[in-house]
């Protein structure tokens, strides 16, 4: 019992990291306040989902949930492209009530508020081999899971150390001076945003087929809070950070289920907790945990 | 290499640049001076794409350039040094000059895979370039712990760095100490030595007359006189502009 617990923390753990480092290059390497990262991840867990349900293999719907959500990220960065700071968060965060509002109504597609039950666990051919991998156990689809979430993380950490994302940091520090030396910006943060919505895809994909079942309400700016927080916790522009800033921040709320309150108690007490530490972080180490930049 | 004709950047009733034009010859130093408001800066802003003109033309290398954007004209092969310090000030001093050296780092996935490799011989031209502005040793020194002077030096460096055809810098000596000023001097004669054509803006009129060929002088928009430094040292209407009647 406790360890089937211990792996669901650990499944969740592996998921919201992912969703925290590419978040965590948008906003601190690339210094994009994108409010929009929950709807990539809505994107990529629906479109999961709905291919799985549809019988196509595991790897098909998982990247395919990677891929919609990056061209969903390129077409963000074509209106937002211009806007800065407060503005940038403001049009973002419209898209995320707008891939919400698409989720919810259109019924004939996502069953509204109803949801999606019934997601198919992972199971898929390992290639180049004739044996069949079945993740239907909750320790291998942590295996799973971890595996993933640490590709992600080589991936992130390769991008932002390689001179692409110097560029990206560069972009951050002063846009213009970036285009004075010859680059585009437009290319290079709309990149930024594809790369952060292509792994808030996957990890939506992740968390479809781990829950096997999805409605609209796992996926409302408030379930951005907590990985907003483990950002800006860990500190802008720090992997490190990040990784354990997700550990904490997942963890720190689970003792509130022991005490005995009700679950109408437990949901907004895990926020409470959150703005809290935030607040106390932003007031006491503005840089987080191991934060490069200090947040503006 | 420059042509400005008839350029015109009203800011409402603000005539900011009016009717100005102007020429730079090749492999020489021209200095746009005049007081403070008459226009200077917005002819920079204007002529690396940053602001887009109400009317008239910029001309470089027979090129019209007057609507492209400033990472189009700076690969055309304009650098530009900005008035402000404009440092990447969470970045090494060496990470701020090698962005300066090419695009490759904008290319995704040949940074992906590895293939763009920081070569001996772009390692070799910070070095130089650090040897150059005596700062060798703040190769691994964050941008924004280093003094204003140290950084007007770095980024000085980063627009010569930049690959061009024309400098174009607004104030390089502005606020620096008379040590770093002769560097600065130093540096920019041995750059017109080498070959290169530079545009700059400078109040200080002792540093403007010993590095400039050509001086433009500007007032309310407009160019009012331009010539030789002697030329314009005994100028009556610069005289006017800048010493009141």
């Amino acid at each position: 019992m406790v360890s089937a617990y211990l792996i669901h923390l650990l499944i969740l753990i592996c998921i919201y990291l992912i969703l925290a480092i590419s978040l965590q290059l948008s906003v601190g390497f690339t210094g994009l306040l994108n409010l929009g990262h929950i709807a990539f991840y809505a994107l990529g867990a629906y479109a999961s989902a709905l291919l799985a349900l549809n019988g196509f293999p595991f790897w098909f719907c998982f990247l395919a949930a990677g891929i919609l959500a990056m061209l969903f990220g390129f077409l963000l960065s074509l209106p937002t492209n211009k806007l800065k700071g407060d503005y940038l968060a403001l049009a973002t965060m419209g898209f995320s009530f707008v891939v919400y509002a698409v989720a919810l109504n259109w019924t004939s597609l996502t069953r509204g508020p109803l949801g999606l039950p019934g997601i198919p666990k992972p199971s898929f051919h390992i290639p180049l081999t004739a044996y069949r991998l079945s993740l239907t156990t909750n320790l291998s689809f942590l295996i799973f899971t971890l595996l993933i979430s640490l590709l992600a993380y080589l991936l992130i950490a390769h991008i932002v150390k390689s001179p692409f994302g110097k560029v990206l940091e560069a972009t951050r520090d002063d846009e213009l001076a970036t285009r004075i030396l010859g680059k585009s910006t437009f290319k290079i943060k709309s990149l930024a945003l594809m790369i952060s919505a292509f792994f808030a895809g996957i990890a939506g994909s992740l968390y479809a087929h781990y829950i096997t079942f999805i409605d609209p309400s796992s996926f409302t700016l408030l379930q951005l809070i907590p990985v907003l927080c483990i950002v800006i916790i860990g500190g802008l522009a720090s992997l490190k950070g990040t990784v354990i800033a997700t550990i904490i921040l997942v963890l720190l709320p689970e003792p509130l289920r022991f005490i005995g309150f009700p679950s109408s108690i437990v949901g907004p007490a895990r926020q409470i907790l959150y703005a809290l530490i935030l607040l106390l972080i932003l007031i006491y180490k503005p840089r987080g945990f191991f934060g490069k930049i200090e947040l503006e | 290499m420059l042509r400005v004709e008839n350029l015109k950047k009203y800011f409402g009733g603000v005539k900011a640049v009016d009717e100005c034009s102007f020429e730079i010859q090749p492999e020489t130093i021209t200095a746009l001076i005049g007081p403070n408001g008459a226009g200077k800066s917005t002819v920079f802003n204007l002529i690396s794409g940053i602001l887009k003109a109400d009317s008239g033309e910029i001309i470089f290398d027979n090129k019209n350039i007057t609507t492209l954007s400033p990472e189009a004209i700076s690969n055309l092969g304009i650098s530009r040094l900005f008035q402000q310090t404009r440092l990447f000030n969470n970045l090494t001093v060496k990470e701020n000059l090698l962005l300066a050296l090419d695009n490759e780092d904008t290319k995704f996935w040949k940074n992906l895979f590895g293939l763009n490799k920081i070569t001996e011989e772009k390692e070799e031209k910070i070095r130089e370039m650090l040897k150059l502005i005596d700062m060798e040793n703040f190769e691994n020194t964050l941008a924004k712990d280093l003094s204003y002077g140290q950084k007007r030096l770095v980024e000085l460096s980063r627009a010569i760095l930049n690959p061009h055809k024309l400098l174009i810098l607004d104030e390089p000596v502005a606020g620096v100490n008379p040590r770093l000023r002769k560097k600065i001097t130093e540096i920019l004669l041995e750059l017109k030595e080498k070959g290169d054509t530079i545009l700059l803006i400078e109040h200080d009129m002792n540093f403007t007359l010993k590095i400039a060929d050509w001086i433009i002088v500007m007032e309310k928009g407009k160019v009012i006189a331009e010539g030789e430094p002697e030329e314009i040292k005994n100028n009556p209407k610069v005289i006017e502009v800048y010493l009141g009647e």
